[in-house]
């Protein structure tokens, strides 16, 4: 699972929740691996982050590196940049953990990168 | 005919393939180059489309992406008879064609007959016929620099053949359309599929009815074995899915194909599919997820979704529920937590669920492109979903038997809707539909037992060829 897929997954298809978000990971491996850079495609799709929520998992993993804690302005412009978001984004990856509900603490697995976020019948 | 105009004229030539495609196919590839053409005749089942367009250029992106087209030439001249033909291409002004005459490139003739045979002696002859263009190159069979054609159209009708051909077209050839990309993406060659993989043909027309471009991001909630993503992926798209079958997504379920050895299936997943066609950049994720309960927060915007629902006949469809059905299929592993039981998915359910998902996640302008599968004699266009933020761009037919077939949906969202509209929604497709389409291949594949058994011929293909 990538931090992209990370921002954008809750768990409030729980009877109960409210926002489900975000997820907590805890994280047993974590793989980085190289993707190439798409400048375009991290600029289309960092406005509908929550940047907040990406940083933190980023810091949790153990790296955040030097990607800053409020999102800068003008990101469009700075390839430096975008290339840092880029790398937290599609590079940093957890291969077996799990991802914690922050209302419940229904704890839903990731194995082999894959996230598991099937319900049981009496969930929904 | 206007000679200053000629060579704003162009022919495409399609392959006799998912005709009813065509249309869609190209429309959206218009759109997608916002490409201004204008049809010279009304596109129609003829293998043929004559079109202005504004330059040569935009020739070439339509062959970029079309899969339904072979190729797409630029017409000298097009008439009724060859003396005509003749006629015509004798009056074109020297100043347009010397350039692909010149004596340092090579050419060849290439003669397409539609509807009728010839021999190879009959298409030297009628090559023959166009000695007096200045040509001045050497002949080249394979790689030429320029490639003319010349096009018989003899008409539909192969047992009503007339005594000459209805129509004769030249030209110059300016690009192929992408039909080797469909032996290239072949599922016959991919590392990991399913029962219920997409071919790479329909995967492609799939792409491209949602307009996909590079850098967009693309989701198939019910992605199998990934099959529509590889041909997303292929046109730049990031990807992502989501499927209820946990041992699918982990490439666990029977394998891809026979071996000769119990090797482990190390590549089957896919990832491996995106490595395999060099796509694994854009490869985001794929999850396992019901796709009645979608597990993903509003601010996901998507520019497409492609998708082929299960519709019971090779494979279940179902969701997270309260009746309990034990399912050997989708027990998941020992190091899973939870087994959850599973009902099963009513189709009309389904497609509800998928437009809720789709005018919710899907940005304005995006598309949502899914099969449904219809019964001929229950089929009314009428009763196709429908929403007012979702307007429906095309329909397109293929036949699967006698008594069924699937039509390729493409919507797109052109508006945001209200929020009390998404939850107020509602989809009714056809009573028991599922059990009725399932009624009418069993009834279909017992008649093609029966019809083996009598050793006759088989004719008809309930599945995909
Ligand atoms: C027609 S197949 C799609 C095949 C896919 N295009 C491929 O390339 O393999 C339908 C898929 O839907 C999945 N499915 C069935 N019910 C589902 C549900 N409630 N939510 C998500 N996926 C489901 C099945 O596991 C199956 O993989």
């Amino acid at each position: 699972m990538k931090l992209l897929t990370h921002n954008m997954l809750s768990s409030k298809c729980l009877k109960g929740v409210v926002t489900g978000y975000p997820l907590t990971i805890i994280a047993k491996d974590v793989k980085v691996s190289e993707v190439d850079f798409n400048q375009e495609f991290v600029s289309r799709v960092l406005p509908k982050l929550d940047w907040n929520v990406l940083w933190k998992a980023a810091e949790r993993l153990g790296h955040v590196g030097e990607l800053p804690q409020t999102l800068i302005e003008n990101y469009e412009n700075d390839p430096e940049f975008l290339k840092k978001v880029h790398h937290v984004l599609l590079e940093v990856e957890v291969i077996n953990g799990e991802l914690v509900c922050p209302e419940t603490g229904r704890k839903f697995p990731i194995t082999s990168g894959i996230p598991n976020m099937l319900l049981n019948d009496d969930e929904v | 005919m206007n000679a200053l105009k000629t060579f704003n004229r162009y022919l495409l030539w399609f392959a006799n393939e998912h005709v009813d495609f065509r249309l869609a196919e190209i429309q959206a590839i218009l759109e997608l180059y916002k490409i201004k053409a204008k049809w010279l005749e009304k596109p129609s089942p003829k293998p043929y489309w004559l079109v202005e367009l504004p330059n040569e250029n935009d020739a070439i992106q339509i062959a970029s992406r079309s899969v339904t087209m072979r190729y797409i030439i630029e017409l000298w001249g097009g008439a009724t008879s060859m003396e005509d033909l003749h006629t015509e291409l004798k009056s074109m002004p020297e100043s347009k064609i010397l350039q692909y005459c010149e004596e340092h490139l090579s050419f060849k003739v290439k003669v397409e007959c539609y509807g009728n045979s010839q021999t190879a002696a009959e298409k030297v002859e009628k090559i023959d016929t166009f000695n007096y263009l200045p040509l001045k190159g050497k002949v080249k069979l394979k790689n030429p620099d320029v490639t003319f054609n010349l096009i018989e159209y003899w008409g539909m009708e192969p047992n009503n053949l007339p005594s000459k051909p209805y129509n004769v077209f030249f030209g110059r050839l300016i690009a192929h359309g992408q039909r080797d990309l469909i032996t290239e993406l072949s599922l016959k060659t991919r590392k990991f599929i399913g029962n219920t993989s997409m071919n790479s043909q329909l995967s492609l027309i799939m792409a491209n009815q949602a307009k996909v471009q590079p850098g967009d991001l693309v989701f198939d909630p019910f992605v199998g074995s990934g099959s529509l993503l590889v041909a997303a992926a292929y046109y730049g798209a990031y990807v992502l899915g989501s499927d209820i079958d946990y041992l699918m997504l982990h490439g666990k379920t029977k394998q891809s194909r026979k071996q000769t050895r119990d090797k482990p299936r190390v590549d089957e997943s896919i990832f491996e599919n995106m490595k395999q066609y060099k796509c694994q950049n854009r490869y985001v994720d794929v999850v396992v997820a019901d796709a009645a309960l979608p597990p993903w927060r509003s601010s996901l915007v998507l520019d497409a979704i492609i998708t082929d629902m299960p519709y019971g006949i090779r494979e279940s469809a179902e969701t997270i529920g309260s009746t309990k059905i034990q399912d050997g299929k989708h027990v998941v592993p020992e190091n899973e937590i939870h087994i959850p039981s599973k009902i099963e998915y009513d189709f009309s359910k389904m497609l509800e669920d998928l437009f809720k998902f789709s005018l919710t996640h899907l940005k304005v302008g995006g598309r949502l492109v899914t099969w449904l599968p219809v019964l001929l004699c229950d089929y009314d266009p009428n009763e196709l979903p429908m929403h007012r933020c979702l307007n429906l761009v095309s329909n397109c037919e293929q036949k699967l038997s006698t008594f069924t077939s699937r039509r390729l949906l493409t919507y797109e969202k052109i508006k945001e809707p209200e929020l009390h509209e998404v939850g107020a929604f509602t989809v009714s497709y056809g009573a028991a539909f599922r059990e009725k389409f399932y009624r009418h291949a069993q009834k279909l594949q017992k008649e093609r037992a029966e019809n083996r058994h009598n050793n006759r011929e088989i004719v008809l293909s309930l599945s995909e060829p």
